[in-house]
């Protein structure tokens, strides 16, 4: 590889947020500004609005995986289901490099351009299985959804797309017929990344993934995410309260508190020299 | 047999102001092929369920010059049938008929007829359910938005799923279909052998769903395409080798009926008016059938 490409690689980012906003409620104009609100709160004083996201702004590069770390209700969730097209923003803006050159804003494209983004350029791992698996069609059929929205109309070819990224997430094929809602809660796990993985999207965004999964289970998740990255070189954004996933996974690591981010930086840093007041309190609490 | 025009009613049941609402959503309905239009369904003397949506199209299409063929299964003299034909003759001038060549209207229920629609003949369907992402999203407002953004993978998923289980497509019918490249839509309950004819059709087919409240249509010469894998294409039923026990026809979509008396399966024509005027023919010509 030349020296200019990989220039290029790492000067143009493969998604960039820029000031988004996002809110629960009506709004007034106190707290349009964010000067009236408590800095102890991202609920407005006045109108009872919940700012989840305040200005969030942040790139992503090929390759790479950005932890998202914060107490819960501090808005990361939010911010990779409003990427996901499943909370509608407020305001800003995000570009994908491989959608029109990262030209167009993808919050103001039309609802089938986002579909298309959804299905081609994007995957999401949620906390919950049952989000993001229809549970009464098989695992194949799940990862088929998403091969035929992608407009491969081929049973034979899905099939063995199908059983090559089962095969990826170790789950044997004599499986692949069966109900996800059959299968343990790290088996549905992996069955859902193989999903979001289907069309070989540059961006993967994993919601709190290991959560709920005993610890034996999480490190061969955590594993798996690992070598997905080293394969693929996909994009990622994992978001996680768990400070011990993001020192494995991340290599940046943004921490949100109350709708903004208040540190960001690379995971290392973050983790042994914590400037914010909030950050440090993060660390220190970490058992 | 001819029956006075009850004259309680207006001319064809419906109020001028009904009649008018379902002719603007059928207009609508055939200006965006396979697009399912809201329509304020009327409460009709039969029970919803029972061909209330066609029978409603029937009464806001029907007028003087008309002559109405009703089909229940490919049957003219069946209850449901001979119910809606007697109804349409109590409040209109219009005479019915049992030849499909013969009808400008046909209102059926799950077959059409064996003969080509000509031109000037339209085609109103009863139709049981419209929409056909409903097995796999239960809400209105998800599915309106499925079709608008054309995501239509959980329809190929029960294709798919179907041949895993297996081995084949085993939808028989109420096959869904792309209606000119856009509109995913359930054709009504009618055989799979009924659909070619559905493809770049000569006459008008209008689709009524009464207890959905929804109606649409496939106007002439559009493009209807089963939905079929590349591997595993659209068949329709096959007949091979078998003939009507009636009428000798051996092109046709035949019923399996049993023969108590002597015990055996007997094939006849599930079209009777097609039947019935082959038998007429068969009558004046010679017949060699070996039957």
């Amino acid at each position: 590889m030349e020296w200019g490409s990989v220039k290029d690689m790492e000067e143009n980012p493969i998604l960039s947020v820029r000031h988004l906003n996002k809110r629960y409620g009506k709004g007034c104009k106190h707290c349009e500004s964010f000067d009236m609100l408590d800095k102890e709160t991202n609920q407005c004083p006045h109108c009872g609005s919940v700012w989840a996201c305040k200005k969030v702004s942040f790139d992503l590069y090929e390759g790479e995986i950005i932890g998202i770390v914060g107490e819960s209700g501090s808005g990361k969730s939010s911010l990779v289901k409003s990427l996901y097209f499943d909370d509608d923003v407020l305001s800003g803006s995000a570009t994908i490099s491989k959608y029109k050159h990262g030209q167009r804003n993808i919050f103001q494209v039309s609802s089938q351009q986002k579909r298309y983004i959804r299905n081609h350029l994007m995957g999401m791992v949620y906390q919950n299985p049952w989000l993001g698996l229809k549970m009464s069609f098989s695992s194949g059929g799940n990862i088929a959804e998403k091969l035929i929205s992608a407009g491969t109309y081929h049973v034979g070819n899905i099939r063995d797309r199908a059983s090559q990224l089962l095969e990826h997430v170790e789950i044997p094929l004599s499986r692949m017929d069966e109900l996800p809602k059959n299968f343990s809660g790290g088996m549905q796990q992996r069955v859902q990344i193989s999903k979001a993985l289907a069309n070989n999207p540059p961006i993967l965004l994993l919601d709190e993934v290991t959560t709920g999964l005993d610890l034996s289970v999480q490190a061969r998740v955590l594993d798996l995410i690992r070598n997905i990255q080293r394969e693929f070189g996909v994009g990622m954004i994992v978001v996680s309260h768990d400070l011990g996933v993001i020192r494995m996974l991340a290599d940046r690591t943004m921490v949100m508190r109350y709708g903004s981010v208040v540190e960001e930086g690379l995971t290392d840093q973050i983790l042994e020299d914590p400037h914010h007041a909030y950050t440090q309190q993060l660390v220190h609490s970490l058992l | 047999m001819s029956f006075q025009v009850v004259r309680e009613y207006n001319y064809a049941f419906l109020d001028e102001g009904s009649k008018k609402e379902i002719r603007r959503t059928t207009l609508k309905a055939i200006a965006i092929p396979g697009c399912q239009v809201p329509f304020a369904s009327r409460e009709m003397p039969i029970g919803r369920g029972w061909g209330t949506g066609g029978l409603q199209l029937t009464l806001s299409l029907i007028g003087d010059n008309d002559r109405l063929k009703v089909i229940d299964q490919g049957n003219d003299d069946s209850v449901n049938a001979v119910s809606i034909k007697r109804l349409v003759e109590n409040c209109t001038n219009v005479a019915t008929t049992n030849q499909s060549e013969q009808a400008t209207l046909i209102q059926t229920r799950h077959r059409i007829p064996e003969i080509p629609l000509r031109k000037d003949q339209i085609l109103v369907f009863q139709v049981p359910l419209p929409e056909p992402l409903r097995r796999t999203e239960p809400k209105e407002e998800i599915t309106r938005r499925l079709h608008a953004e054309m995501e239509y993978s959980s329809i190929w998923l029960r294709l798919y799923e179907d041949i895993i289980k297996w081995g084949d497509i085993t939808i028989g019918a109420d096959y869904p279909c792309m209606v000119h490249q856009r509109y995913v839509f359930n054709p009504s309950p009618i055989p799979r052998y009924d659909l070619p004819k559905l493809h770049q059709a000569n006459g008008l087919y209008l689709f009524g769903a009464g207890r959905e409240k929804k109606i649409y249509a496939v106007p002439p010469y559009t493009d209807v395409v089963p939905l079929q894998f590349e591997d595993y294409p659209f068949q329709v039923e096959s007949f091979e080798g078998l003939m009507c026990h009636l009428c000798g026809s051996d092109s046709s979509f035949l019923d399996e009926v049993y023969d108590a008396d002597s015990g055996e399966k007997k094939y006849q024509c599930s079209d009777t008016g097609y039947c019935e005027a082959r038998q007429q023919e068969r009558g004046k010509v010679e017949w060699n059938g070996d039957l």
